[in-house]
This record gives C-alpha cells, structure tokens and sequence, in this order.
C-alpha cells in the first residue's frame, strides 16, 4: 500500500453521512481481472457507506468425499490469520472501522463480507486479498475451531429434531449428487477434519479465478477498477482448475418416505420436498415458472392454494408453505410443508394435502391469483433497490451458481413473461412423487399412520 | 508490516456523522411524526408504535393482546380474511403487526402510486377489524401451535422460566403469547378489549421515510390514525425485580445446554447508560473481541457464540446474557462467565478497550441508516424512548465523552457477580441448582 492511500485512509474520514436519496441502487457494471477475478460493482450513492463481498465458487457439494464440512469449517478459518494479520485482528480491524464482517458457506459457494464507510474499500481489499493467498493455519488453531464448529453443529443441528429430519430427508432426495450432503458436515466427519484437509482446500479453491468480487454502495466503476487493480490483480490464479462437474443424479424411480420420532417434539410436521430443476444461464424460464407456482401453492399465508384449502375451507392445517429457490449450480428442490392441527392424524393430513395438489393439477390457476402474484413481483424489484446488501447478494449467489450478470438482470423480465400454461406445465413436470422425499416428524410414542 | 501500521493507526480515524435530515410533521388533526423525505425510490415505509403492548393484558387474560395483533389483517370492514389479503397484494403493499411486551407495532410499505388505496385498507384494518369468529379460531390455532412449540425448545423454556423467576406475577414474568389455557379461554370480546386498550392515540410514535412531502404525510395520518380512540388502557406498573443469585438447572433431554444469566439493569434515561452501554459493548457486545467471545469461543472453543445486552424495558432494567453449550461444557462456561463479569467489576476496561470500542460504536452507528425502512424503524425507536429529534446528530459525541474513570465506576456500580442468576436448561455436568 503506498504511503499517500495510507493517509488517505486516515484523514479523508470526517465526511457526514447524509441521506441525499439520489440515485438507488439500479447501475450496475462488471468486468474481468487479468487473473480471472470476476467483478461486479452496483451503485447506490444514497449514503457513503460500501458493502464489499469476495465470493468463491467452492462449497459443500464441491468437498472430497469422506471430508464433509471442510468448506464451511474452512470459512472459519479464513479469520484465523496471515504473516500481516494475526489471528482475530481482521475482524478487529473491521470493527475498529466501524465496520460489521461475517461470512457464510452454502453447497456452492462461500463468502465473505464487510459493511464499511465508503473511503474504508482500500483496507478492506488489501486484507481479503492478503487472506485469500497468504493464510497461515497452526494445529492448535485447528484445534479449537474444530470445537467451535461442533458447538455450532449441537446448536444448529443437533439439539433441533426438525433440523435432524430436514438433513435425513435431503441425504435421501439425492441419490448420487453431494447436495444431499450437509454444509455443516456430519459429526463423525468434521470431527476428523484436520490442518492438511485445510491446507489442500485452501490452496485449490482460494484463488482469484475461483472468485466473484462484488462491491455495492456509494463508489464507482472506475474507482472500484482501480482499487481492484491494485489489491487483487497480482494474486496468482490457481492453474487447472477444473470445471465444477459433480455427480448427477440417476433418474429417481421410487418415493422415499422417512418417520422420525423424538420426545422434543411439539408439533408434528410433513414436509415433501420434490426434485426440481434450477436456473440455467440463458434459460430461466422453467425455473421463472417453478416461482409462480411455489406462490400460487404455498406463498401467501391466506390466499395461496394450500392455505385456502387446508386451513380456510377444510380444518385440516394450522399452517401450510410452498418454497422454491431456483438459483443452485445443479438441480434443485421444490418443497411442500403443512403442520396439522391437533387431532388431524398426518396420514389424513398428507392425503388431504395430495388431494388438493391434484385438484390443483385438473382445475388450473385462478387468473386473478396469477396477475397479484405478477403484481407483487414486479412491486419487489422497486422494493429490492431500498435494500443494497441484498442486490449484492443476488448477484454474488447467481454468479457462483452458474449464471451470468445478464442472467441476474434478465430475471424480473423472465418472471414477468411467464404464462398460466407455463406454470400448469412445470407443475405437471415437478409434482412427481417417484422424485420426492416425505418426511414426518411425529412425537415420540406417537403412532405413525 | 505495513497493515499491522494501518490497524495500529485505525483509532485516530474521526467516525461519520449521522446526519439524516429529520422533520417533525404534525398532521392537521394533531398526529405528530418524524418523516424523512426521499424522493429516490417511489414508495413509503412507515413504522407506527403503541406503547404497552402485551404487559396491557387484562388479569386473568394473558395473550389477548397478542391475539389481536394476529387478528388485525385477518378481516375488516366490508373484506373476510380472503378478501384482505387479495385487495393488499393486488396494491403490492404490506403490512406487519406485533405485539411485544412494551409496544404493538405496525409496519408498512406501499408503492407512491397505490398510496391512497394502501393507506385506506391499512385503516381499515387498524380502525374497523372484523375478529370474525372463524378468523379468531384459526389464528388462535395458530397461536397454541406456537406455545406448545415452545414447550419444547430449550431457548423459549429458558426464557420463560428466567423471566417467571425476574417478575413473577406482572405480566413481564410471562410470556405475552399467554398459556394454552389462558388462550383457550379467550373470548371474541376479549379480542375486542384489547383492540380498543392497545390501539389508542394517547400511546402512538409515528415515522415515515420516503417518496411522501409533510403535507401529505399529515393527510395520510389522519386519515388512517384519527378515528382511534383518545386513551387506551393504563400501563402495568414497574415490576419488582426477583431474581436470586445463582444456578438454577431445568431439566430438559438435548445434548446442548441453553444458558441465560444476569441481574438487574440501567434505565435508558440513566445519566450513565452510555458508559454502560460500552461496558457491555466490551463485555460481550456484537463483536468478536468482546471479552466473552474471546474467553469462551476465541480461547476455549467452548460455545459457537455469547453475548450481553443491557435490556432497559418501560418497567424495569436487566443486563442480560446468554449462550448455549454441549452438557459437559457448560460448568466450565458459567465460570468463565463469573470470572469475566467479576473481574470487570473490580479492575474496569483498559484504554485500548475503550478506545475500540468507542471507535466501534461510533462508526458502524451511521452505517444502521441504510434504507427508507431501517431508518423509519430507528426514528420509531427513538421516540418510543423519549430522545430527542437530534439525537442521531449528537449520539456520538455522547458516546466519545465516556471516560475510563466512568466506565470503572460504572462497572462497579453495575455488575454484581455475586448478584449473578444463571437459568440453564438442558441437562449439564457437574452443574445443579444452587449457589
């Protein structure tokens, strides 16, 4: 760092935040560094605040076999510092910015953040460029984060029966892809992660072209070029890496059904959870469509399918929930979720609930249930722009999940062109039940029917 | 080299300013509010508090309030619950209600142009709620659902026992969600009861930010706020304070135990509650170095997180903590906590701490006021604890004039390690209930 950033750093800092509400986040640019790094810059210049993001295209379902957690025990890690940064000190230098950090690990990527004021970007790059090629890992570090994580693992997991069935029933939805991995890892595995598992991980993924940058706030792309330039253009890229080619699934020709029984149970629950296809670059339409129908079925509390049938004109469910999220590098899931209310025995609930999908399947869509849903949807992308963290992490999840930033921008329009036929269509696709994983959750000494 | 320069350096660094330009608005019927104006983005996110809340609940008729909240958007005037829901989405508008133990709060979002429609189906629902009968049975459903979950979880158990044991019979000592047997028992006029208790114009703190000028905010409130009645139900009293130092073991069979310690508080208008507030910042506050993090996660891999918070409620003052721990840890973890809490009482911070945590507070304030709905919230905030309209201008030079003289007699006055009571709900080693 030459000596006049430095004390740019220190003394162009008595700058007031104003809220001048001028233009919102909805300019965004990208390009490429000479080492591979991809960059994406979305400016908000409301207030001079900056979210810095460095994403890496590596997480669960890219472990070695045998070694599940790495990824995200690795994310911890990165904190546990470099020849410049000891151990604990980045994020004190944060804090000591005013700033907030964390990081988090999904099956496909991991990330690391900070939220500083915008004159800060310059020491923010210098120490994620230093930690993303010069991390040093003692055993004794090692050590005591593995106790950390299977602490998180006890609170997270461990101690949640629906949290234990939820990782059974996605063990069981993918028969030969690692999404069926948990990202925290089993117990007996991360229990045996050790220094070199760390070391070899982090010397093949951790590299510039295995990573998004995504900066987002009150700066510029020219500014952001030039800083990016500086701290990040001379990593070394990993030479070789190999394209992201996992295991896929065989054709899935037999309903899985899983019970689990646990005295900390207090509610029973279904969930059913169908294997479903995800958002392909340049062909997002049949996921666009898979959102429409987890809203028509079990977005709205009141309105939706599920909701109306189950908890309105039949008293069957205290709450009923549809969820899809098509952004994933490889095929994804579609899940149905109802919580019977007492007395309703759960195999009288599932039928029930399998009732109303077929119903659903003859009858179609309600249109004007379809235009609110278009309604609220295009309403959203008005909404998203008062929330500039969230446009970052939009575009750092797509972008290491196998779409383009064209892609990203391309997905309000993609929603707004899908029709009832499209959606009556991928339901028929989806709603498969030789694709699906049922799954209750009873109280202990209950009889499962 | 050159970055352990950089953070050694880093404390001389002068924080931003909050300076978001706060206008007081009052509506031509008397409604006053805070409103940031910011054309930028063409909507309204406006935030409505009334003071009292669940702690409003008649004797005998815990969880009315919280019932309601659940019932408000479940039907009114000419619209079922069918019906609402369809006519706010068809505006692309939203609506939250809660009920906490001090406040119901509303929230909302509405686009610039359906602002009309929005505001008038919001007071629809806030004004003339319908509490039709099959509406109050299904939500009611819901909220059993919810307390019979919570008998099951560590974290809720641990709650509720810590505060039956702080508060006892007020209604702080319970959950505002009430009991299954308190809500089995509820009534249609209950529900009416509290509608007409919580919701009045003598308790309500108003904020708005975004793409909305005074004059049309002032309208907007009338509007939506003036058919409320004058006064509502009076507030609970303080709360007397209950806790006995010590341990107190509830069995419960999960791997992991949930932990909840403290004693008694700070209140908000304290002329010291800044000092306090980074004496806690420092003890176990939001960061990474804070003490305890450093002892019981940094150290020691003992837990995945810990944390302290001053809890300054309308009726009563608690510093708080908590964290949760395998079985055979947990012992070990109490005593680290014990040790940290006595330790700062007797020999107070050091300069370095106080600096960065200074430095800390000061600088990621400015960094909450990132939106129009976070700061709409933070503006409701501050009125519902009576500061100022320039307080975000002068937080931080209030903040910047603790001293380490301050904090040590702070710490002195408000830690009491021996006042210490731990709630522990699992199942730990070499733990019981006592001293």
């Amino acid at each position: 760092m030459p000596p006049t950033l430095l004390r740019n750093l220190f003394y162009e800092m008595a700058v007031g935040l104003t809220w001048v509400g001028m233009a919102s986040a909805d300019t965004v640019s990208d390009f490429t560094l000479a080492n591979g790094m991809e960059v994406v810059v979305i400016e908000d210049h409301r207030a001079p605040v900056v979210t810095h993001m460095v994403w890496y295209r590596v997480g669960a379902a890219d472990e070695p076999l045998g070694h599940s957690g790495i990824a995200h025990f690795f994310e911890h890690l990165m904190f546990k510092g470099t020849p410049s940064v000891g151990p604990g000190e980045f994020s004190a230098a944060v804090e000591a910015q005013g700033g907030s950090d964390n990081a988090f690990t999904s099956w496909d990527y991991t990330a690391y953040f900070q939220r500083v004021a915008a004159d800060r970007l310059a020491l923010m790059m210098t120490m994620e460029a230093d930690r993303m090629r010069n991390l040093v890992l003692s055993d004794d570090l090692v050590a005591t984060e593995r106790e950390v994580i299977l602490a998180e693992r006890g609170q997270r997991i461990d101690t949640d029966p629906g949290a234990l069935l939820s990782e059974q029933a996605r063990a069981a939805q993918f028969l030969n892809h690692p999404y069926g991995v948990p990202i925290i890892g089993w117990r007996h595995e991360i229990a045996a992660l050790n220094r070199a598992d760390a070391q070899a991980f982090y010397q093949t993924y951790y590299a510039p072209n295995d990573a998004v940058l995504v900066v987002a706030g009150d700066v510029t792309p020219d500014g952001v070029r030039a800083l990016a330039e500086a701290h990040y253009g001379p990593l070394q890229p990993t030479p070789g890496l190999a394209p992201r080619a996992r295991p896929t699934e065989p054709p899935q020709l037999a309903e899985r059904r899983l019970v689990m029984a646990d005295a900390r149970v207090a509610q029973p629950v279904i969930t059913r959870d169908y294997l479903a296809p995800e958002r392909n670059p340049g062909d997002q339409a049949n996921a666009a469509a898979l959102t429409f129908l987890a809203e028509l079925l079990g977005g709205n509390p009141t309105t939706s399918v599920l909701a109306r049938a189950l908890q309105f004109d039949a008293q069957k469910a205290v709450y009923t929930g549809a969820f899809y999220d098509g952004t994933a590098l490889d095929a994804s899931t579609f899940g149905l979720v109802l919580v019977p209310l007492p007395g309703v025995a759960l195999a009288e609930a599932e039928a029930a609930m399998d009732a109303v999908i077929a119903q659903f399947l003859k009858d179609g869509i309600d249109p004007q249930a379809f235009a609110r849903i278009k309604t609220q949807l295009r309403a959203n992308e008005i909404y998203a722009r008062d929330n500039v963290d969230g446009l970052a992490r939009r575009y750092g999840e797509a972008l290491t999940s196998g779409l383009t930033v064209a892609d990203v921008q391309a997905w309000p329009e993609v929603l707004q062109a899908v029709t009832p036929e499209d959606v009556m269509a991928a339901a028929a696709e989806v709603l498969d039940r030789r694709q699906a994983v049922t799954a209750w959750l009873v109280q202990d000494g209950e009889v499962a029917q | 080299m050159m970055i352990r320069l950089v953070l050694a350096l880093i404390f001389l660094a002068l924080p931003l300013r909050a300076e978001v330009a706060i206008e007081q608005v009052t509506s031509p019927g008397g409604i006053t509010a805070w409103l940031v104006e910011d054309h930028g983005i063409p909507f309204t996110a406006l935030e409505i508090r009334f003071r009292g809340g669940t702690s409003l609940d008649a004797p005998g008729r815990r969880g009315a309030v919280n019932l309601m909240a659940g019932l408000i958007e479940e039907g009114a005037a000419g619209l079922d619950a069918q019906g609402f829901a369809a006519a706010r989405d068809a505006l692309a508008a939203e609506y939250r209600f809660g009920a906490s133990q001090d406040s119901v709060s509303v929230s909302a979002r509405f686009l610039t142009e359906n602002r009309d429609a929005a505001v008038d189906l919001l007071r629809s629902a806030l004004i003339t709620p319908r509490f039709d009968a099959d509406a109050v049975e299904r939500v009611r459903g819901q909220v059993l659902s919810n307390i019979r979950s919570n008998a099951k979880d560590p974290s809720a158990l641990a709650g509720l026992a810590f505060d039956a044991a702080a508060f006892g019979s007020h209604p702080y000592g319970s959950s505002g969600d009430g009991t299954e047997a308190s809500v089995a028992g509820l009534s249609r006029d209950d529900v009416v009861a509290a509608h007409h208790g919580a919701l009045a114009r003598d308790r309500l703190y108003v904020a708005a930010v975004g793409d909305i000028s005074p004059a049309e905010l002032g309208a907007a409130l009338d509007h939506l706020l003036g058919d409320l009645p004058a006064t509502g139900a009076a507030l609970p009293g303080r709360a007397d304070y209950g806790l006995t130092p010590g341990v107190v073991v509830q069995d419960f069979p999960t791997p992991q135990s949930v932990v909840l310690f403290g004693h008694q508080g700070i209140t908000r208008d304290d002329p010291d509650f800044f000092a306090a507030y980074l004496l806690n910042e420092i003890l176990g506050g939001g960061r990474f170095s804070a003490r305890l993090m450093t002892e019981l996660r940094e150290k020691r891999g003992l837990t995945y997180g810990v944390s302290t918070f001053l809890v300054p409620m309308d009726q009563a003052e608690l510093v708080m903590g908590q964290f949760a721990a395998d079985n055979d840890k947990v012992a070990q973890a109490t005593l680290l906590v014990r040790e940290s809490w006595a330790a700062l009482a007797r020999d107070g911070v050091t300069a370095e701490e106080l600096a960065a945590a200074k430095t800390y507070a000061t600088g990621s304030y400015p960094l909450r006021f990132d939106g129009n709905g976070p700061i709409a919230r933070i503006l409701v905030g501050m009125q519902i604890q009576h500061l100022p309209i320039d307080y975000a201008a002068t937080r931080n030079a209030r903040i910047n004039a603790v001293t380490l003289a301050d904090i040590k007699r702070v710490a002195a006055r408000l830690l009491q390690p021996e006042a210490l009571h731990f709630t522990v709900v699992g199942q730990p080693v070499g733990l019981v209930s006592g001293n």
